[in-house]
């Protein structure tokens, strides 16, 4: 609760909206004990007096009504009734939203094209209908309001609940027991709160809007009844000679609802998981780089990283996802990546061409020189002409590259043209070409298909293509066989192979499967907590690993052929990057550690075989 | 003895393109006819690629989805009609995400004590003194219960999805890519746990994964899945070592393995299931298919022993 409010009042406008609307409500809570004119007192020789005039600090109306009493008790009214119609649209909507979404099939069916029917009409003209067929009348005007805001919230939560009824806890519910009413109250409806306030704070100030306009029109509050709408109805035939009764409560309704909506948006903006994290600013469009000064560089290679520091600032803390790593990748040759989840091997990755978020990603250290050429700082045009040309990444998602909207073959052509004025037929051409590179049969037909047309083998093979559209020096690939099935990543790690000896690419490949370091690279470096802990031709580090962690590892992954046995655990579990004890990082899970491994920084020994460990397990 | 599980021609399809009245457009049949046996205190390895009909299987035994045809017996007790709360105290399931298979909105104790007050309508210190007793099962500390799923690790979090699942004293677990989510170093933790409970509770298992190495580690018996239909089972150190159809050879073969080269790269994808092919499935991407697979459906028959295989060519040992 602290934190939500310590987020919403970050955001200054909604703090002013908070402040505003406080002070509204306050004064309309208190309005029955202020010492004010009855509201309904005529007066009509004291019609129409200024503001500042004796006894009526906001003058009097064409009654002669006390314009600051009826102000008063129109704002209470007003803000009443606004309320009430948000809480009634919302908890109806909610509950229309809820049922459907859970239920789906025909509920799902009936109910949502009725609400479409609904939305169907003028929001306007329905209220209007809506008034004409129950009467004119404060209540009545309630209703029209509530009934025509109710789709709103009917179809957001309907949605919401479907990505909550396909959860797997649902299913756990049900598996203990839990009939549709009990998972409905207690597994649902608490995911979906924060979306109903959300959704109520940032249509409330419509629907008191939308009262207002009602009851100017002579549909809502009746005589002598005072509603900030029907205030200004009244006042609208002496707009000419006494603009302040028009004023006055318009003046009201914009304070009221120009703070709700500041409020609602804060609200929102808090209760956002999304926007909880980082700031509320634009990413930026290469990593912020804060380093002091470049390292010398140490050889020379197509890709070298040296001592390279990535750190993620969040708040206070300080996670060091990289820390101090160099590798070498030269023209032609395959280099593995591997370690756990969290180990720093996408963030490493990311670096090369800038690409990590920023916030909260930081650059602290270190260099990244493409054929000698410091890409570290490097200015933003170069970074881009670079992305494609030179370095290419495939992701294990390659959704996430490629447009959903887009034919695949006009998405191939768009990265061509990009970096080379060619011409469309050109272009075109050298698309299907790369299809075909990529064994994607049939390829000129399956040009013309979208993303969501292909199977996922498929669509990593174009994710492929999009990459060598550029012809690439690098490709650094992210674990871009994961999500396959066994057959379909032997298709794709061959594919790799084949183009790397056929196109002399560089590769730097991004796994947590030795099985697929063994075949695809011929040198290994492992993570762990954000460092290299060993590195050197792979079928020497897998035929003798020297660093525990690595032969542990090793020991975890079972082979295939070797029938039903009990395998290797490590216990214990791998380490928070933001708060890494000092020493060896592996010590906690060592069997080997001393007091030695905890004392400090423990380097990488070695030249072509690297190892960061005191006791290795061979002497490399 | 009777099986702990058994299954009779159980089938599932579904309809596509449904509309308000009327026949739906099209039917896709995710499970053809399939009838196994998992006796007491085994476990029966389940291997497949993505829409073979994996979890459909699962859903299916666990009573969260009701099968189209075909019969489900658990110790010799058919139970037909798919209710989660009838099947719940004989048959659980594990969940593949260990993080959002835990509403993240309610407390370690809560989650854990559903299936104990529904399905055995506990409570009081009996309640307490039960939770206390799985939680120790599971290796996990008691301060944990009153914490929320968000705050722990995937490790974690799956051996509390471990641990309600058990607090419902079923016979069986279906474990469904329990530990695909999980990295190496902790996925042993869990697989060792598992094995434990297993012998201690004498539980029986349905072990789903798309690891064959994993599967054939923790596995009495081995079934492979494609398109929907068993196409091989056996002995989990034979399928693999000497399979006898031609797709498990060539899962096999696919295997990223310390050692051997890249291998088994082959071409080809799974048939179109609104347009199922007339014979055998994997004709189109077989290098044994004759005209006889192109015609006629393959039935599981024995091989040799224990080894059965739906093919009409099996592959010599
Ligand atoms: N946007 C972010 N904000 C804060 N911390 C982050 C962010 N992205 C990554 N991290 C942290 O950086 C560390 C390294 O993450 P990274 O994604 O490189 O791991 P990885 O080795 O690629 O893991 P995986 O195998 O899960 O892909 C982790 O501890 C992670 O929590
Ligand atoms: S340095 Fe010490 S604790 Fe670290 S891996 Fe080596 S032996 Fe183990
Ligand atoms: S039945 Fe024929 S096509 Fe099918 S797997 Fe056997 S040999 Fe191949
Ligand atoms: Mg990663």
């Amino acid at each position: 609760m602290s934190l939500f409010l310590r987020l919403l009042f970050r955001n200054k406008l909604a703090g002013f909206g908070a402040v505003v609307l406080g002070l509204i409500v306050v004064l309309a809570l208190l309005t029955p004990i202020l010492p004010l004119h009855p509201p309904n007192e005529t007066n009509t020789a004291n019609r129409f007096l200024r503001p500042l005039s004796d006894g009526h600090l906001l003058g009097t109306d064409h009654l002669g009504r006390d314009l600051l009493s009826r102000l008063m008790w129109g704002t209470r009214l007003s803000l009443a009734v606004g309320f009430a119609a948000a809480l009634v649209a919302g908890l109806l909507g909610a509950t229309i939203g809820v049922i459907a979404g859970y239920f789906g099939g025909r509920t799902d069916n009936v109910t949502m094209r009725g609400i479409d029917m609904l939305m169907a009409f003028p929001y306007i003209l329905l209220a209007l209908a809506i008034v004409a067929v129950l009467g004119p009348g404060l209540f009545n005007a309630l209703v029209a309001v509530a009934v025509v805001n109710i789709p709103f919230f009917a179809r957001n939560i309907r949605g919401v609940t479907v990505g909550i009824a396909h959860r797997e806890f649902i299913d756990a519910a049900r598996l203990a027991g839990m009939g549709n009413t009990r998972i409905l109250l207690t597994e649902v409806v608490p995911n979906i709160v924060p979306v109903v306030v959300i959704a109520m704070s940032t249509t409330i100030g419509w629907m008191i809007l939308e009262t207002a306009g009602l009851s100017f029109l002579g549909l809502g509050s009746q005589p002598p009844q005072a509603d900030l709408g029907s205030m200004l109805g009244e006042a609208r035939a002496a707009l000419i000679t006494a603009p302040h009764t028009s004023i006055v409560p318009g003046v009201m309704i914009l304070l009221i609802v120009m703070s709700v909506n500041l409020l609602g948006d804060g609200i929102r903006d808090a209760l956002d998981p999304r926007l909880r994290s980082g700031a509320l600013s634009r990413p930026m469009a290469a990593t912020r780089v804060k380093r002091a000064e470049a390292p010398a560089p140490k050889g020379d290679g197509l890709l070298r990283i040296d001592a390279l520091e990535t750190q993620f600032h969040v708040g206070p803390r300080i996670y060091r996802a990289v820390n101090r790593v160099s590798l070498q990748l030269d023209p032609g040759e395959c280099l593995g990546l591997i370690g756990e989840s969290g180990s720093g091997k996408s963030v490493t990755a990311l670096s090369v061409m800038g690409l990590v978020a920023s916030p909260p990603g930081v650059i602290t250290g270190g260099a990244i020189r493409l054929n000698g050429q410091d890409l570290i700082g490097a200015p933003y045009e170069l970074l881009r002409s670079l992305r494609g040309r030179k370095v290419a990444y495939i992701f294990q998602d390659p959704l996430s590259t490629l447009h959903p909207l887009y034919r695949i073959g006009d998405q191939l052509i768009e990265a061509i043209r990009v970096h080379e004025p060619v011409s469309h037929a050109e272009a075109h051409r050298r698309a299907i070409k790369l299809l075909e590179d990529v064994r994607i049969p049939n390829a000129a037909q399956r040009a013309r298909a979208y993303p969501h047309e292909m199977s996922g083998g498929m669509r990593q093979r174009v994710g492929i293509a999009m990459a060598l559209a550029n012809d690439p020096e690098i490709i650094i690939a992210d674990e871009p066989t994961t999500a396959l099935d066994v057959t379909v990543q032997a298709q794709i790690l061959a594919l790799l192979d084949d183009l790397r000896r056929s196109r002399g690419l560089a590769i730097l490949f991004i796994t947590h499967d030795f099985g697929v370091v063994a075949q695809l690279c011929d040198r290994v470096a492992v993570m762990y907590g954000g460092r290299i802990v060993e590195a050197g031709p792979t079928p020497k580090v897998l035929a003798a690993p020297a660093h525990p962690y690595t032969k542990r590892l090793i020991a975890c992954v079972p082979e295939l052929g070797a029938g039903r046995r009990a395998l290797a655990a490590i216990p214990g579990l791998p380490p928070a990057v933001d708060d890494l004890p000092p020493g060896c990082a592996f010590a906690p899970r060592c069997e080997k550690a001393r007091d030695s491994c905890r004392a400090g920084e423990i380097a990488l020994d070695g030249d072509a075989r690297q190892v960061r460990c005191l006791f290795p397990e061979v002497t490399p | 003895m009777t099986p702990a599980l058994k299954t009779t021609d159980l089938t599932r399809s579904f309809d596509i393109g449904k509309r308000l009245f009327g026949p739906p457009r099209a039917r896709v049949h995710a499970v053809n006819p399939m009838s196994f046996e998992v006796p007491t205190g085994e476990t029966l390895g389940i291997v497949g690629e993505s829409g073979c009909g994996k979890s459909t299987l699962a859903r299916m035994l666990v009573g969260l989805l009701p099968p189209t045809s075909g019969q489900i017996e658990i110790e010799g007790r058919a139970l037909d009609r798919a209710d989660p709360a009838a099947f719940g105290r004989l048959i659980q399931y594990v969940f593949q995400d260990p993080v959002s298979s835990l509403n993240p909105r309610k407390t370690i104790r809560q989650i854990i004590e559903a299936p104990l007050r529904n399905l055995h309508g506990m409570h009081g210190p009996a309640l307490d003194a039960r939770i206390a007793e799985l939680f120790d099962a599971v290796n996990l500390r008691p301060e944990f219960l009153s914490r929320y799923p968000h705050e722990f690790s995937g490790g974690q979090a799956q051996r509390i999805g471990i641990a309600r699942a058990l607090a419902a004293s079923p016979r069986i677990l279906i474990l469904d890519e329990p530990v695909s989510a999980l990295d190496v170093s902790v996925q042993a933790q869990v697989l060792n746990l598992l094995a434990e409970l297993k012998v201690k509770l004498n539980l029986t298992y349905l072990f789903i994964s798309h690891d064959l190495a994993v599967v054939e580690a923790v596995s009495d018996r081995i079934a492979v899945l494609y398109f929907g239909s068993l196409v091989e089972s056996g002995p989990a150190e034979k399928v693999f070592a000497t399979p006898r159809h031609p797709y498990t050879k060539l899962l096999a073969d696919s295997a990223p393995v310390v050692g051997r080269p890249l291998g088994g790269a082959q071409s080809g994808e799974l048939p179109d299931p609104l347009n199922p092919p007339l014979g055998c499935a994997f004709a189109t991407r077989c290098p044994r298919a004759s005209d006889l697979c192109k015609r006629a459906i393959p039935e599981l028959r024995v091989v040799e022993g224990d080894q059965f295989a739906a093919c009409h060519h099996p592959l010599a040992p």
